[in-house]
């Protein structure tokens, strides 16, 4: 009994997709919610608390939204195993609050039908009642509890009505000492899925008048957004806002915040006395935790985009008329998303890629993701142009140094493509998994709902990146400062650090692609990060702060590398896997070694034949 | 194939009954060719097409099918279709709309009304 009292009771959150699942959750639980990952697996588990009217503690665990108990990918494994009180780690739940969308009860019918033969206590919460209503549906609720035989309440999560009402309902079935009756649940076979549907068709026939004013407007909409033209063109037009956005105020602020980052280094720096504590300060600390923040806000943007498409209802619609597009090359069409985020910063795009239920369709979109072009090349891009590209006019209207940074934007995409149709041939022949989604009825997304979801999307990239990036940075700072320079050194000592003897090392790999020993020793460094290259180039070169003066940087390098070399840098950095905060991302999602070995392998491979290809023409027609 | 399909016509038939429009131009179709604008009653869902092609099986594929709501007696009308190749095609089934791929629709057959003239 005191222990029954003390540990609070475990009430999960089952449902359809776009029931407003997650809306209810946020209205039962407020502000008292914690994210984590459930033990061993990178699903996401949403756990809240909610203290009763009679005081009484309830966790709230919010489960990935199903269609059935038969679980097709990692989300709804959870979902399955957290229900069947399967999962390791996890006490089953005391209560299943059922989630349905009122005006789509189909199919939640018939999940109801499954989730009585495991046998827990159940409520079932119609949300979005408040359309129902004014659509004119008609739910005779207390006859479709009785043949349910769970008690109903109506909710509408957005404005936070019926939260009470379903409090108290789940107290009330604690209080009554309904326990959990036997576990008859099993797979079901073909014809035992069909005789659910009949059964749900006799409750919807019996309880359930059809609306008198069905929603039109989503017919209307569609008609417009999935036009096989007009609606292409309305997805590149979003496109096209969503990158401006990323790019002019997301970028915007981040400069500001890395600008930031390098004024307090450098207040640290003219305050401590140099020596090792005050590098190891300003080089590892200060700038690994803002090479970290500098992405916040593009990452942010990006994702209050992709957050209000995807409660508005759009995101469904953009893997619809992007599916076949993606499909030529072996790619689901809800990849999209995540391969879009990934031109922003490839972890998000890693991280998101959750919503492929399939295996094989999610690692071929994981190990794509990064070449995209990421922002973090652009200052690497940029400083090569500069240096090796001519700023002449092309065609009259265009311009020379434009025109490749378009053609690097352009190849990244290319060989994502070709990545990912390579490896459908070789690697899953044949295996090309059924396509099924829900188009939702579209809805005004809450502010309250986007700001939470934004919230946390920013909270798991600071801590998932940060635990990754920031570890790496101060491994990088202590490979390019130990050993230091011995006294009367006269080349930088970046040259002495373990760093410097290692890209001395390798150099000798590297010469056929054209790149000398300052480059080498630069890519060290820039493992942790691409655009750290560009600072540490600055060092090789003993110039000292590149920030301060970019153009010098340019200028030393257009003496010291031919223009071949200079484009085999460029090639090597549209494959070159020069990011660890990547690799340990895909580690994390994979749950192995092994995909970021074969990730790692794979680019540099690809990195290098371009870089050497590129090289040897460009010295064949006299760049050498 | 038709005395196949005989009980699953009459069941179909009598859930359309006070429309009565199925004696008139009805036809029976591959989910997988319909084009936007047809529609009607789902009459069977198969478990033949494609062995081994869809990585998960025919079964499998039938079960997932039938879970989307793809379950004989329901009504369906095929609402979009996809720029390149008409693929995907996006259909109303029932109460809901769902997005699916021709590949995966062959094994649903339709029993299509009459197709709205001029088309």
């Amino acid at each position: 009994m005191s222990e029954a009292a003390l540990s609070p009771a475990r009430v999960a959150l089952v449902g359809n997709p776009n029931t407003g699942k997650t809306a209810l959750f946020n209205a039962l639980t407020g502000g008292r919610q914690k994210v984590a990952n459930y033990a061993g697996v990178t699903v996401e588990r949403k756990e809240g608390f909610v203290t009763t009217a009679h005081g009484r503690r309830l966790s709230i665990l919010d489960l990935p939204g199903t269609y059935s108990l038969r679980a097709r990918s990692p989300d709804e494994a959870v979902t399955r195993d957290a229900v069947l009180g399967r999962l390791a780690g996890e006490t089953p739940p005391d209560v299943v609050v059922c989630v349905a969308d009122a005006t789509n009860l189909r199919l939640v019918l018939r999940l109801i039908l499954e989730l009585k033969a495991v046998g827990r206590p159940m409520v079932l919460a119609l949300n979005m009642y408040d359309i129902a209503q004014r659509q004119g549906l008609r739910i005779d609720l207390e006859g479709l509890s009785a043949a349910t035989g769970c008690p109903i309440v109506t909710t509408v999560a957005t404005r936070k009505r019926g939260i009470d009402d379903l409090v108290a309902q789940v107290e009330a079935r604690l209080e009554s000492g309904a326990l959990a009756g036997d576990n008859r649940w099993r797979e079901p076979a073909a014809h035992e899925i069909r005789d659910a549907h009949k059964e749900a068709q006799r409750l919807l026939k019996a309880y359930v008048r059809p609306p008198e004013r069905p929603d039109t407007l989503t017919g209307r909409i569609d008609a417009v957004l999935l036009h096989p033209v007009a609606g292409l063109m309305i997805l590149l037009a979003l496109l096209f806002v969503m990158f401006q956005a990323v790019f002019s105020w997301g970028k915007a602020v981040g400069d500001l915040i890395g600008e930031g980052f390098t004024g307090v280094g450098g207040f640290v720096a003219a305050h401590l006395p140099p020596g090792l504590l005050t590098s190891f300060i300003t080089d590892g600390v200060i700038s690994g935790v803002g090479s970290v923040i500098v992405f916040l806000p593009q990452i942010l943007v990006l994702f209050l985009f992709i957050i209000l498409l995807e409660d508005f209802g759009y995101m469904a619609r953009a893997a619809f008329l992007m599916d076949r597009i993606m499909g030529g090359a072996g790619l689901h069409g809800r990849a999209f998303i995540p391969l879009l985020s990934s031109f922003a910063c490839a972890i998000p795009g890693i991280m998101s890629t959750r919503v492929i239920d399939n295996r094989r369709d999610r690692l071929t979109t994981i190990l794509v993701a990064p070449l995209m072009t990421c922002s973090a090349r652009i200052p690497v891009y940029t400083l090569i142009i500069s240096a090796f590209i001519p700023n002449r006019p092309v065609a009259g209207v265009m311009n020379l140094q434009g025109l490749v940074m378009f053609g690097l934007y352009a190849a990244g995409i290319l060989s994502a493509l070709a990545v990912s149709f390579v490896t459908r041939r070789l690697f899953w022949r044949g295996a090309v998994e059924p396509f099924l989604m829900e188009l939702p009825s579209y809805k005004v997304p809450d502010p309250e709902n986007v700001a939470r979801s934004l919230l946390l999307r920013g909270q798991i990239f600071l801590t998932r990146a940060g635990t990754i990036i920031f570890p790496l940075m101060i491994a990088v700072w202590f490979l390019s400062s130990f050993p230091g320079a011995p006294p009367g050194a006269t080349d930088p000592a970046i040259n002495y650090s373990l760093a410097g003897r290692l890209g001395h090392l390798i150099q000798p790999l590297f010469a056929p692609i054209g790149f000398n020993w300052q480059m080498v020793v630069a890519l060290v460094p820039g493992f942790a990060a691409r655009e750290v290259a560009v600072a540490a180039l600055g060092t090789v070169y003993a110039l000292g702060d590149v920030g301060q003066a970019p153009g010098a940087l340019a200028t030393t390098l257009t003496h010291h590398w031919s223009v071949a070399t200079g484009l085999s840098f460029l090639a090597w950095y549209i494959f070159a896997p020069q990011c660890a905060s990547t690799l340990g991302v895909v580690k994390r999602e994979t749950n192995s070694w092994r995909w970021p070995i074969i990730m790692f392998l794979y680019m540099t491979g690809l990195a290098y034949a371009a870089s050497l290809v590129v090289y040897r023409v460009a010295v064949a027609l006299g760049g050498g | 194939m038709h005395d196949m399909l005989a009980e699953p016509v009459e069941a179909a038939s009598a859930r359309m009954g006070t429309e009565g429009r199925l004696a008139t131009g009805a036809r029976l179709m591959r989910l997988s060719e319909a084009r936007p604008g047809d529609g009607g009653i789902i009459v069977e869902v198969r478990a033949e097409t494609h062995p081994g092609d869809h990585g998960v099986g025919v079964e499998e594929l039938q079960r997932r099918l039938l879970e989307f709501g793809f379950v004989e007696g329901a009504r369906l009308q095929v609402l979009h279709e996809g720029a390149i190749r008409h693929d995907p095609i996006a259909v109303r089934l029932d109460d809901m709309r769902v997005a699916l791929r021709r590949r995966d629709a062959e094994d649903v057959w339709l029993l299509a009304e009459a197709a709205p003239a001029g088309r």
